[in-house]
């Protein structure tokens, strides 16, 4: 291992160029999301027991001044397109039994209200716990006779969107006292924690013990899933959670799973964890 | 005559582009001791303005990704993950410089964050038209440390 006198030196070489002062501050804003004015979002919340960092934050807290703005402003914000795209679906029949979501599940503004807060759930037929994409296609094939949608069908991101919204600012919360889920959890984590390809990087080399720092253009966050979907200013279209993640594994030059397989569910159950009394912000906008 | 010269040129011109030339140490031939690398991994010095350009090349060593260098204020993102590497060589020897680009965590501990370049010891799941492969060549690294080399 090398002296302690180098590491001192490339302290202080940190301190200089802190000083210098030629890029963006890397702390996370010290700022409020309240939208519209008038719903106050839980962007910092106390972490659950056993949780590896001081203080939960949304990702909103590590975006810049302009893509803040976007999302305290029902307006301006690009993702509310898909939010009514979303109850258009609700509301349409489709399937071979004729009906719509609507027609068993009424206003989802009331029998949808919390739902997005708590999933994945444990579903005792599957013996897995499922997210809402999976509750839809869940419903899809046994409630309308309709075909389940593909993964990051058009269809399928407006409606989780449409579900997620509405529980916009609930705190999120698993319970993992469900069938299993506990079991789900920790393999979660160990796929949270386990380097992959050829950069050799877990989630934690970035998310854990790198966020609030620049990598090149990109300002880490904790990686905290509570805006999911999310609308993203550089692909200009909403992105599911599970694309999200295989974006994340691709980027450490590795093979990465299929979307809703054990490997990923388990882990959006663990990072869902993570941001546990996080406020729902679907749909979050980030860069 | 003419066309065998030809050929003979377009052979030499496919071996200098293959990754792995026949002078290069392999991975697992090379020795770090003490934190140091002492022998050139291709049995020359390297090419400091190419190296340059692998610094800050994303697809190559993409170390402004992770480094701070004021050196290349050109470019407009700098990460923040690992230190600034203004003045590295004057806390490094070139020796110990190749050692970290080669394999940073026989130097500084296997939970460092940064890759090792020229290493095989990597993540689970490698993608496979990389597997058996390193991130840089030999001659990549050794035109890096050329490079850091500089920064003074
Ligand atoms: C024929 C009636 C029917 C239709 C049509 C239907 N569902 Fe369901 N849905 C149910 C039933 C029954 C449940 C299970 C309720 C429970 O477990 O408490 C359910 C559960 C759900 C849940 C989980 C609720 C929770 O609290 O965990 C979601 C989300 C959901 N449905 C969404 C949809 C969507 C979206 C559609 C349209 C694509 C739809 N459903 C169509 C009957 C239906
Ligand atoms: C090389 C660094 C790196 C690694 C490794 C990495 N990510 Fe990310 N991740 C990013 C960057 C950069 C972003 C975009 C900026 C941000 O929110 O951090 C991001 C964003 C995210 C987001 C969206 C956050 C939000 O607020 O919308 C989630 C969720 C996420 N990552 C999860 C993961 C998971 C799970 C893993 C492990 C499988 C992982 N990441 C591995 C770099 C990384
Ligand atoms: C994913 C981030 C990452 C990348 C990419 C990266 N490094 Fe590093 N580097 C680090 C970290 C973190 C450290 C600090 C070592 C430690 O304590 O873990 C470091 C340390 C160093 C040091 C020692 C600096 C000092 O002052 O002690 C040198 C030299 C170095 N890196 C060179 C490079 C070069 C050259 C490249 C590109 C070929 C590179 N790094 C790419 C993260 C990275």
């Amino acid at each position: 291992m090398l002296k302690k006198t180098r590491m001192l030196a490339a302290v202080a070489a940190v301190a200089g160029f802190a000083l210098a002062g030629s890029y963006a501050v890397a702390e996370p804003a010290d700022d409020d999301l309240v939208i519209d004015g008038t719903m106050k979002m839980t962007v910092r919340a106390k972490p659950p027991e056993g949780h590896p960092l001081d203080e939960v934050r949304s990702g909103w807290l590590y975006r810049t001044e302009e893509t803040r703005a976007l999302e305290e402003d029902t307006f301006q914000n690009p993702g509310m397109l898909y939010v009514e795209r979303g109850e258009e679906i609700w509301n349409t029949a489709d399937g071979k039994a004729g009906k719509s979501c609507a027609s068993c599940h009424g206003e989802a503004a009331a029998s949808m209200k919390g739902v997005g807060a708590s999933f994945p759930k444990w579903d005792a037929d599957a013996k897995r716990p499922i997210n809402i994409e999976l509750r839809i296609n869940k419903c899809r094939q046994e409630n309308m006779q309709a075909e389940p949608y593909k993964f990051d069908h058009a269809d399928q991101k407006a409606l989780t969107t449409y579900i997620k919204h509405q529980s916009l600012g609930m705190p999120v919360s698993v319970d993992l006292s469900q069938g299993d889920m506990q079991s789900w959890w920790e393999k979660g984590k160990e796929t949270y924690y386990t380097r992959t390809g050829q950069l050799n990087l877990s989630c934690a080399s970035c998310h854990e013990l790198n966020n609030g720092k620049y990598i090149r253009a990109d300002h880490l966050s904790q990686g905290n899933v509570n805006g999911f979907p999310t609308y993203r200013l550089k692909q200009a279209n909403m992105v599911s959670l599970h694309n999200r993640f295989r974006g994340c594994i691709r980027d450490t030059r590795a093979e990465y799973p299929k979307a809703f397989t054990d490997v990923l569910m388990a882990l959006e159950v663990y990072v869902t964890w993570r941001g546990t009394g996080l406020s729902v912000e679907t749909p979050a906008v980030r860069q | 005559m003419f066309l065998t010269r030809v050929v003979f040129a377009a052979a030499l011109l496919l071996v200098g582009a293959s990754s792995v030339q026949a002078m290069d140490l392999s991975p697992d031939a090379v020795k770090i001791e003490d934190d140091a690398i002492e022998v050139s991994l291709t049995g020359k010095e390297g090419d400091p303005a190419a190296g340059r350009k692998y610094f800050a090349n994303r697809k190559l060593g993409n170390c402004l990704a992770c480094h701070a260098n004021k050196e290349m204020s050109e470019h407009l993102f700098h990460g923040e993950v690992g230190p600034p590497l203004d003045g590295v060589a004057e806390r490094y020897t070139p020796e110990e410089l190749r050692a970290i680009v080669v394999n940073s965590k026989a130097v500084f501990g296997p939970e460092t964050v940064m890759p090792g370049f020229y290493s095989l010891d990597v993540g689970k799941d490698v993608r496979k038209d990389l597997v058996g492969k390193t991130i840089l060549t030999a001659e990549e690294v050794e035109s890096i440390v050329a490079y850091l080399v500089t920064l003074k």
